[in-house]
């Protein structure tokens, strides 16, 4: 499944400043290990050391948060969009 | 500015609540490697036997005699008079309610805005002051917008507040008339809080609850402070606190915590409860189903002061309730409404819907048996009833019109029963 996955302002570094990025990924879980091969680092960013999503990293599949689905067990399909968004917008500029 | 070795700040640093990451104190607020909230942490050690009861009995009765635990670096610059509000024992109350202690925390006479929000406002604009900002600014359902445009006028500082446009008059007035500059945005305080966070990331300024907010939301320890002083050093065994974004909640555990930490009080065990109305529940919703995660909803309630679908500090204050061994309630508006009458008509204190908010699910917890009617509890009523008069408009006795004559009144009296 390709996916689309729209990437925040503080993660675009590791993205070489790429704002969206498609991913071949069969569920959420999968995705966040197919953005990590793609892009170093990312995955340190988005989930703890037990490899859950960090709390107050949002991951919606077509606008619904994945905690209110199955998690990292979320299904994707083709043409699904996934954003990731800081719960807590702002940082320093 | 080089720390703690020549400042006489214990604030040791910035630290993420989730990672622990420590950054140096600056106006930010998010861990910029999880996007945790950070928290402003102290250097208790150094503390330990100097920040004594004496110490803080011979100052003055304000918010500022506990400053060693707020996080300012030197003498505080706006809102130096605030706080020091009365706890009132609330004895027709115990009497209406069958239970044998119970204290009202007034802060809807807190100075100089009638909120517990000049709190946290005093440390946020002392703080921006600290940093050099000339513009301050806030996302509010009201009473936060209020005191930021009356404590920045006192300071001379410029300040912009952005509120949902459908606010009761009481607040829009109550921030307005101190000449700030006041946006009102069409939507929810959900809404006006997202678009604040892309305002303080273009313009610069401190925005209390934005850039500001890990400073800002310490002021709200000083109401526990004064609650255990003003008990004779002591904690209650049960505290019961309205919840917007669940700030509060987290911050009066904190102040008890860091009291008992310190050698200032014994652990008395305290558990905290938490407030909501059902239209705007979901702190209230996650505890009751035994759950940590917070479903934001669309607020729908009176108690606009407490409407935040998305609490910043949901998950904390919920954690803090069940490690407290609280609990958590919510009311319906007519309740809401109800409890704002009997809280006035039985102590003589007209709290804003929240405070009807807080009474109301007391009750409810009193009934339940959630709080124990033999054990000290104390309700913090956190805004006054005379930015919300919408709300008991309809629900009180209308004067009764007649001539200036005796003997009309007279009708009345004996009407009345009056011998």
């Amino acid at each position: 499944m390709s996916v689309s996955v729209r990437i925040p302002t503080p993660l675009r570094k590791l993205t070489d400043g790429a704002d969206e990025v498609n991913v071949e990924a069969a569920n959420v879980g999968e995705l966040i290990d197919n953005l990590e091969v793609a892009h170093a680092g990312l995955k340190a960013r988005l989930c703890d050391d037990a490899g859950e999503i960090r709390r107050f990293v949002n991951v919606y599949v077509n606008d619904e948060d994945v905690r209110f689905l199955e998690g990292r067990a979320t299904a994707l399909k083709d043409g699904d969009e996934v954003s990731i968004v800081p719960a807590i917008a702002g940082g320093r500029n | 500015m080089s720390k703690n070795e020549t400042s006489k700040s214990y604030v040791r640093a910035l630290k993420c609540r989730e990672c622990g990451q420590e950054y140096p104190i600056e106006p930010t607020h998010v861990c910029e490697f999880c996007f945790g909230p950070l928290e402003v942490a102290y250097d208790y050690d150094r503390l330990k036997g100097k920040f004594t009861r004496e110490l803080i009995e011979s100052r003055p009765q304000t918010m500022w005699r506990y400053k060693e635990l707020l996080p300012i670096d030197g003498e505080p610059t706006v809102g130096v008079q605030n706080g020091y509000t009365p706890l009132v024992r609330a004895r027709n109350l115990e009497k209406y309610l069958g239970v044998s202690e119970l204290y009202i925390k007034n802060d809807s006479v807190c100075y100089p805005t009638l909120s517990f929000k000049d709190r946290v406002v005093s440390v946020a604009l002392s703080k921006a002051v600290e940093f050099g900002f000339t513009t301050v600014a806030c996302a509010s359902t009201g009473n936060l917008a209020g005191s930021v445009a009356a404590n920045a006028a006192a300071a001379g500082l410029e300040s912009y507040v952005f509120i949902p446009h459908d606010l009761e008059q009481g607040k829009v007035l109550g921030a307005g008339i101190f000449g700030t500059k006041i946006i009102g945005i069409r939507g929810k305080y959900d809404d006006v809080n997202r678009l604040c966070s892309e305002v303080a990331g273009k313009y610069g300024w401190a925005f209390v609850n934005v850039n500001v907010r890990p400073f800002y939301a310490e002021g709200s320890k000083s109401l526990g402070y004064e609650v255990m002083e003003q008990l004779g050093w002591k904690a209650p065994k049960h505290i019961v606190v309205p919840m917007a974004s669940g700030s509060l909640c987290t911050k009066v555990d904190k102040s008890i915590k860091e009291f008992i930490k310190l050698g200032l009080i014994e652990d008395n065990g305290t558990s905290v409860y938490g407030a909501q109305a059902t239209g705007c529940s979901p702190i209230s919703k996650s505890v009751k189903e035994g759950s940590d995660l917070i479903h934001p909803v669309i607020a729908d309630t009176i108690a606009k002061s407490l409407a935040i679908g998305n609490p910043a500090d949901g998950y904390y204050a919920n954690r803090v309730i069940h490690e407290s061994g609280g609990w958590a309630e919510d009311i319906s508006d007519q309740e809401v409404v109800d409890a704002m009458k009997l809280l006035a008509e039985k102590e003589g204190i007209f709290a804003e819907t929240a405070g009807g908010v807080t009474l109301g699910c007391a009750q409810k917890m009193i009934e339940s048996g959630r709080l124990p009617r033999d054990e000290s509890i104390v309700l913090c009523i956190t805004g006054n009833g005379l930015k919300t008069q919408e709300a008991v408009l309809n629900a009180y006795a209308k004067p009764r019109i007649i001539d200036a004559s005796l003997k009309e009144f007279d009708v009345l009296a004996q009407a009345d029963g009056v011998k």
